[in-house]
């Protein structure tokens, strides 16, 4: 299995560039509190929240434990209600699926609702190569598709861009349409959903994500704010609906538990505007709905997950909330991740999913600093598993030698405290002496890492163990 | 100097952290002298470093042969007080599991319950409601992230700073949000670390203190160098030398007048 544009391995360089890019600073500073305060503010305004964490974390536990039976139930039900479900082993496997179904269809356009999996096999590309038009119809997903980037934020694809880019990006590409001014707010909306209206009407297959795929009714529900999921699905001649097979939960009553953390957690909102059910094809009667309605289940490596360290990664509920409280997200933005998941879930999920040789970066660019964890509405405990993925990194003699053999001597010297309390003393004594007049050192030989970006204090003279250990005392 | 007269005085053992051992002694001297004014026998078995670095990048192994060597030095103490967030955390929250599984286990256990930040300690275990240091400044608290979400440290040096007369404590805008040292973090990946502690400097200057305070020295040697580097004035020092009347130090990366 593979992911799709997979450039962890540029990290540190991507980190650099981003750190360096100054509109990127500027429009990520925008993104800091604006959710997390909204957050704070729904979860005051909610009593309960902490009860439904648990609840939500116990319902999906339960899930992961018996995935495959809530699985099967779920094709039942899709099935019975005149649907079908189509299992994809990885990325290849579902991007033929969908490609097949769009084939079968005629299709020559496909409109798409917000959906990661999407992102993580790559599918626009290989419609596209296949002849097949794929219009992302969120309006963040328009313009990095517009943009010919990937989206950075798992709820705000754009969020690295601001007002002005998005005018030209507009601007450029909307040539039937007047120019806009970049304040001219309303103005870009409008020619957004111009466009789409457009390409609404002409879709011959609309493919949406899933928030969740509910075993009991064989429904699959999906939360937008801009009602673009509906129009997706509710317009083309099929529908297709691209999930990860963890999405599952048992019961209806399980969603609307779940749905209580999900927008609180991504945008401070009660519920997101629009919270769509898709139950299957248009029946007698109907006023509207497909002719067809297709589930793709993908794996793609999540199943190796289930029983591994790092199995409560399938638990996400995909709310973004750990990207707005990360604050490597909060500098380096998401496509430094290089993965179609960014942020501190990304820098689990892309290394569980893909395997270290190119993403070990990611659990690495870490301070383990826990907001995360903190903040995650399913308890996902993210650094115990970047951790965890450090350690799989060392045991696999990948990690840098030199960080390795600086450990190995630290740790070394570290086991045998007389040892370490004589050298340590030297040491610090040796600095304080080197570093007296000023305090600190602006440039130091072998810290040149840290001293590179800020200045280093200077030890105060013998280390405290010696100075005790000679009987002073305060 | 609030614990009931009488009471047997507890043994305390000092976690020096490797950091103060290296860096500053002074706040160990004021740790020690903190924990004594609140009649507790303060006593420094041989040490070296808790492993956290070790166990942070995946070393499971090295982390607890290091380990190992606390768990021998600080066992058979009432309590164990580190002047870190972090280092208390290591210890409290990361030695049961590392230790998980191995003949070692029940020990960390042990001393994983006899673990305390020093601040949390005095206000929670001994009761102290001021430490009788005076001291003239607007202050900045600093939150570490082991405070904060391993040590359980949040209220007690805040309360422990208002209690000196002539401090004034500020509290800066984003407070939860990580200073960017993260230990080896820090060397591994400088400009981000530096980018985040520029941010971190950034909020800590606006409030207008003229020091910056917090309970962990990798934070602060992280904000103090940013500081330093770009010729602030805020200065930046350990709450326990404030906490135990030793402003007469030169503050972190200051050298002697």
């Amino acid at each position: 299995m593979t992911l799709h544009r997979l450039r962890s391995a540029a990290f540190p360089a991507s980190a650099i560039r981003a750190l360096g890019d100054r509109q990127l600073q500027s429009n990520l500073s925008r993104l800091k509190g604006n959710f997390l305060e909204r957050r704070a503010w729904a979860m005051a305004s909610l009593p309960e929240f902490d009860a439904l964490r648990d609840e939500a974390v116990a319902i999906k536990d339960h899930v992961l434990e018996h995935l495959d039976t809530y699985l099967e139930a779920f094709e039942s039900a899709v099935a019975a209600g005149g649907g079908e479900v189509h299992w994809a082993r990885d990325d290849a496997e579902a991007r033929r699926i969908v490609l097949g179904i769009c084939r079968d269809a005629g299709a020559s356009t496909v409109t798409k609702g917000k959906t990661m999996v999407s992102e993580e096999i790559g599918l626009n590309e290989w419609l596209e190569s296949a002849g097949i038009e794929a219009v992302e119809t969120d309006l963040g997903e328009y313009i990095v598709q517009l943009a010919g980037e990937a989206p950075s934020h798992i709820i705000a694809p754009a969020i690295h861009k601001n007002r002005r880019q998005v005018s030209e990006l507009f601007n450029r590409h909307h040539a039937d349409l007047e120019d806009r001014d970049a304040d001219d707010l309303d103005g870009l909306l409008a020619d957004a959903r111009t466009v789409l209206r457009g390409r609404f009407l002409a879709a011959d297959v609309g493919i949406t994500g899933a928030n969740f795929l509910i075993a009991e009714t064989g429904q699959t529900v999906i939360v937008t704010n801009e009602g673009n999921g509906d129009l997706t699905q509710l317009l083309p001649r099929v529908h297709v609906v691209l999930a990860g097979i963890e999405k599952v939960v048992p019961t209806l009553e399980d969603v609307s538990t779940m749905l209580r953390l999900l927008a609180r957690s991504a945008t401070g909102q009660e519920m997101s505007s629009y919270t769509t059910f898709s139950a299957g094809p248009r029946r007698d009667g109907d006023a509207d709905g497909p002719e067809a309605f297709h589930v793709v289940l993908v794996d793609n490596g999540r199943s190796a997950l289930l029983g591994g360290a790092t199995r409560e990664i399938l638990r996400c509920i995909r709310c973004g909330c750990c990207l707005n409280a990360c604050p490597v997200y909060g500098k380096v933005g998401g496509h430094a991740y290089g993965s179609a998941y960014p942020g501190p879930v990304g820098a689990v999920l892309t290394p569980s999913l893909a395997g270290l040789a190119e993403t070990a970066h990611l659990p690495n660019a870490s301070s383990l600093c826990g907001r995360c964890e903190e903040v995650c509405p399913m308890r996902i405990p993210i650094p115990r598993m970047l951790r965890h993925l450090r350690e799989q990194e060392a045991q696999s003699g990948r990690a840098p030698a030199a960080v390795r053999n600086g450990l190995g001597l630290w740790s070394a010297v570290a086991a045998r405290p007389r040892l370490y309390r004589r050298l340590t003393s030297l040491a610090a004594g040796v600095l304080a002496l080197l570093g007296r007049r000023r305090g600190r050192f602006s440039s130091l030989p072998l810290a040149r890492s840290w001293t590179g970006t800020r200045d280093l204090a200077s030890p105060q003279g013998r280390s405290f163990q010696s100075r005790w250990h000679a009987g002073e005392r305060p | 100097m609030s614990v009931a007269d009488g009471a047997k005085r507890p043994r305390v053992g000092l976690l020096v952290t490797c950091l103060v051992d290296l860096f500053r002694p002074s706040v160990a001297f004021a740790a020690v002298k903190l924990l004594e004014d609140t009649g507790c026998d303060v006593e420094v078995p041989l040490q070296s470093c808790c492993g956290q670095p070790a166990y942070n990048s995946g070393e499971r192994a090295k982390a607890r042969t290091v380990a190992r060597t606390m768990l021998d030095a600080l066992e058979g103490y009432d309590h164990v007080v580190a002047p870190s967030g972090s280092c208390a955390g290591m210890v409290i929250r990361h030695y049961p599991q590392l230790f998980e599984g191995t003949q070692d286990e029940q020990r960390a256990r042990t001393l994983a319950s006899r673990t305390w930040e020093l601040t949390r300690f005095l206000v929670e275990v001994r009761g102290v409601a001021s430490t009788g240091a005076r001291f003239e400044a607007t202050v900045a608290w600093h939150d570490s992230c082991s405070c904060l979400r391993e040590a359980g440290t949040r209220e007690a040096p805040r309360t422990l700073l208002r209690a000196v007369p002539g401090v004034t404590l500020t509290e800066a805008r984003d407070r939860e949000v990580c200073c960017g040292f993260g230990g080896t973090f820090a060397v591994k990946y400088p400009e981000l670390s530096a980018a985040m502690a520029c941010d971190k400097a950034d909020r800590l200057e606006e409030t207008g203190a003229g020091l910056v305070l917090a309970a962990d020295l990798g934070c602060l040697l992280n904000i103090g160098g940013i500081l330093r580097r770009r010729g602030s004035s805020v200065k930046v020092r350990h709450v326990a030398e404030v906490l135990a009347g030793d402003t007469q130090t030169p503050a972190i990366g200051e050298g002697r007048p």
